[in-house]
């Protein structure tokens, strides 16, 4: 009890948070918002995935990913290649020139489904290479950067232009992952309707217990000795590799670890979008992934959520009615975060907080203890 | 040369060229067990690049390093670290976002590979030999004080400590006492007294008087070669060391 109380929940401050966030997300949210804005939601909170792994990866590793869309990508194809599997059965399908092949195929005069989509017919399958594809990209960029000591901006740059080569491959390969396009039109999940309302609910909910095991995956990480290393790493990479690390593994982990995280989000983007497209991989959304961090706080995970969700509210309020200006705010919001609140709003909680908790707290313990009770303690501080 | 020696350190025919410049031009150097050795030498010298050879963060050109008869040279750095070599780097380099015990829990010897440092925990073995090393560091008090606030002697303490937690055969300290307060050297001079017992260790240092403190052996180096080796005294008379370092 005291392991998860300590280690998953890190202690007193990060339970109250987790404990207001799941209230938020799990009960305020559904009991005040209609299927459609609920649904909305739930894309953003698909977005915090990424948010959350880059404060892992950045704020803590130090390592800033300009690609955590790749990922997201990689998670949301794959979940998309299976539904649009399901979606193109012989019936379905049956106008085509070869029935039983995805729509776009068929447009592109393939004949034969290409071997790489064949295991996603399996949901088992799929649910795997969610996890394991990413993780296995994540891996062998890592193992290529890190083993030679590439990092720092370098890193980034490199990231960002992995992540418009899988756009531009993408975009280029209608005829076997859709193009530009992306995958579309995806229906049931074994036979069960996902745009139904019921669905709705059911992929808000699982989204919700998803990113808090995430984040509680995230705490452990980060309380354990794993988390010093990260920011010992990000200090002083150098002393870490002289007291017997070989950071570079470190490094990998953690990357593929944040790849994994990332591509949940995009597994749960296209379940509850029902497409995905080459506009979730490449640079903008990766760089949108990194403001959200930035703006809830790089160094707090839950912050992360409440950045991502802050800033998704901003864009659907604004872009409704002003959509040109949208980009610049967001841009001048990311600009006035980083120069004045470099750590977020976790960090303006952090630094403020005391305003509301305080007399919170003290009007507390003056309902629940009596004058007398009150007396013992003053005594007791005056012995200690 | 000898394929077993009983030295803790047996450098031979050690070179390191950087474009043709030898920075490091086949040096011989061997430590004792219990011995502090020092090297001095001016700017310039070799001294850091000697220490970077040993712990695998250059690469040498040619020659030998052997470090209780295994072979270092071919070694990567966590590698030579998990084989009993420390290194203490010029300016001081700790985790300043961490807290003093933080540091020395990161430096204690367990839970150096992924999993292993994801289940690490506190057990009261590991906080007995943190307080110990903190005692002797002697910053016991400051343990859970963010290590960014600590002056900039308790900086190079902390740091020594972290290597002393690994409890390493060799211990090199590059410029220990580098800003240090006369009072702060007097009790680093006792410090390295106390830890040179039962392991080697090698120093860089400028400040003369430290160096016949602290000092057993002396290696004056001067560009990339020994000039120099033996008992301070031998080395401060020696007249090739007077004229090209200590002279000015």
């Amino acid at each position: 009890m005291n392991f998860v109380y300590e280690k998953l929940m890190g202690g007193k401050a990060g339970f109250t948070g987790f404990v207001i966030l799941a209230v938020l997300i799990l009960l305020v949210f559904p009991l005040f918002l209609d299927v459609f804005r609920l649904n909305l939601v739930g894309k953003y909170l698909t977005y915090a995935f990424p948010a959350v792994s880059l404060v892992l990866l950045w704020g803590y590793g130090g390592i800033l990913s300009l690609g955590q869309g790749i990922f997201f990508g990689l998670g949301g194809y794959a979940m998309a290649m299976f539904l649009k599997l399901e979606a193109s059965s012989p019936e379905n399908t049956a106008i085509q020139s070869t029935p039983g092949i995805p729509d776009f195929m068929d447009w592109n005069q393939l004949t034969e489904l290409p071997w790489f989509w064949i295991p996603f017919e399996s949901f088992t399958f799929t649910l795997i290479a969610i996890l394991v594809v990413p993780a296995v990209f994540a891996y062998l960029i890592g193992a290529a950067m890190f083993k030679r000591r590439v990092g720092g901006v370098y890193f980034a740059i490199i990231t960002q232009v992995i992540a418009v080569i899988l756009t531009v491959l993408i975009v280029g390969q209608q005829g076997f992952i859709g193009g530009i396009n992306g995958i579309t039109d995806l229906r049931t999940l074994h036979g069960w309707d996902i745009t139904s309302d019921n669905a709705k609910m059911i992929f808000y909910y699982i989204c919700c217990f998803l990113l808090l095991a995430v984040v509680v995956m995230g705490r452990f990480i980060l309380t354990s000795k794993f988390g010093s290393l990260l920011l010992a790493m990000r200090d002083k990479e150098d002393r870490v590799r002289f007291s017997g690390y070989d950071v570079s593994n470190f490094k990998i982990f953690i990357f593929c670890i944040a790849a994994m995280f990332s591509a949940i989000g995009g597994a749960m983007f296209t379940l509850q979008v029902g497409f995905m497209s080459p506009s979730f991989v490449g640079i903008v959304p990766s760089i949108e992934m990194v403001i959200f961090c930035a703006v809830g706080g790089r160094m707090s995970l839950i912050g992360a959520i409440y950045g991502t969700l802050l800033i998704n509210f901003g864009k659907t309020t604004f872009s409704e009615s002003f959509p040109q200006l949208w980009l610049f705010l967001m841009g001048g919001l990311f600009i006035a975060v980083v120069m004045f609140f470099p750590n977020g709003l976790a960090g303006i909680w952090q630094s403020y907080s005391h305003y509301i908790t305080g007399p919170l707290a003290r009007l507390k313990s003056s309902f629940s203890k009596g004058p007398a009770t009150r007396g013992a303690v003053k005594l007791s501080e005056d012995v200690g | 040369m000898s394929a077993t020696t009983d030295f803790t350190l047996a450098i031979e025919g050690l070179t390191v060229s950087f474009d043709g410049f030898k920075a490091v031009d086949d040096l011989n150097l061997y430590i004792d067990k219990n011995e502090l050795h020092v090297v001095i030498g001016p700017n310039g010298a070799g001294k850091t690049t000697v220490l970077d050879l040993i712990c695998g963060k250059t690469k040498a050109t040619s020659g030998s390093i052997k470090f209780l008869n295994v072979e270092l040279t071919k070694k990567s750095e966590h590698e030579i670290v998990r084989a009993g070599v420390g290194r203490k780097f010029q300016t001081p380099s700790i985790y300043e976002n961490l807290t003093v015990l933080e540091n020395l829990e990161v430096s204690y010897p367990e839970g150096r590979g992924i999993f292993g440092s994801l289940l690490f925990k506190r057990t009261p073995k590991v906080m007995e030999k943190i307080h110990e090393i903190a005692n002797e560091i002697m910053l016991d008090d400051a343990l859970d004080m963010p290590a960014g606030l600590l002056s900039h002697g308790q900086k190079q303490w902390l740091e020594i400590g972290m290597l002393l937690i690994q409890d390493p055969q060799l211990l090199m300290l590059d410029e220990p006492v580098a800003g240090m307060s006369v009072k702060e050297r007097e009790q680093t001079a006792v410090l390295l007294n106390k830890i040179s017992q039962g392991r080697s260790v090698l120093v860089i240092e400028h400040d003369m008087e430290f160096v016949e403190r602290i000092a057993h052996k002396v290696t004056v180096l001067h560009q990339g070669k020994i000039l120099a080796a033996g008992d301070m005294h031998k080395v401060q008379h020696d007249p090739k060391v007077v004229e090209v370092y200590l002279g000015h």
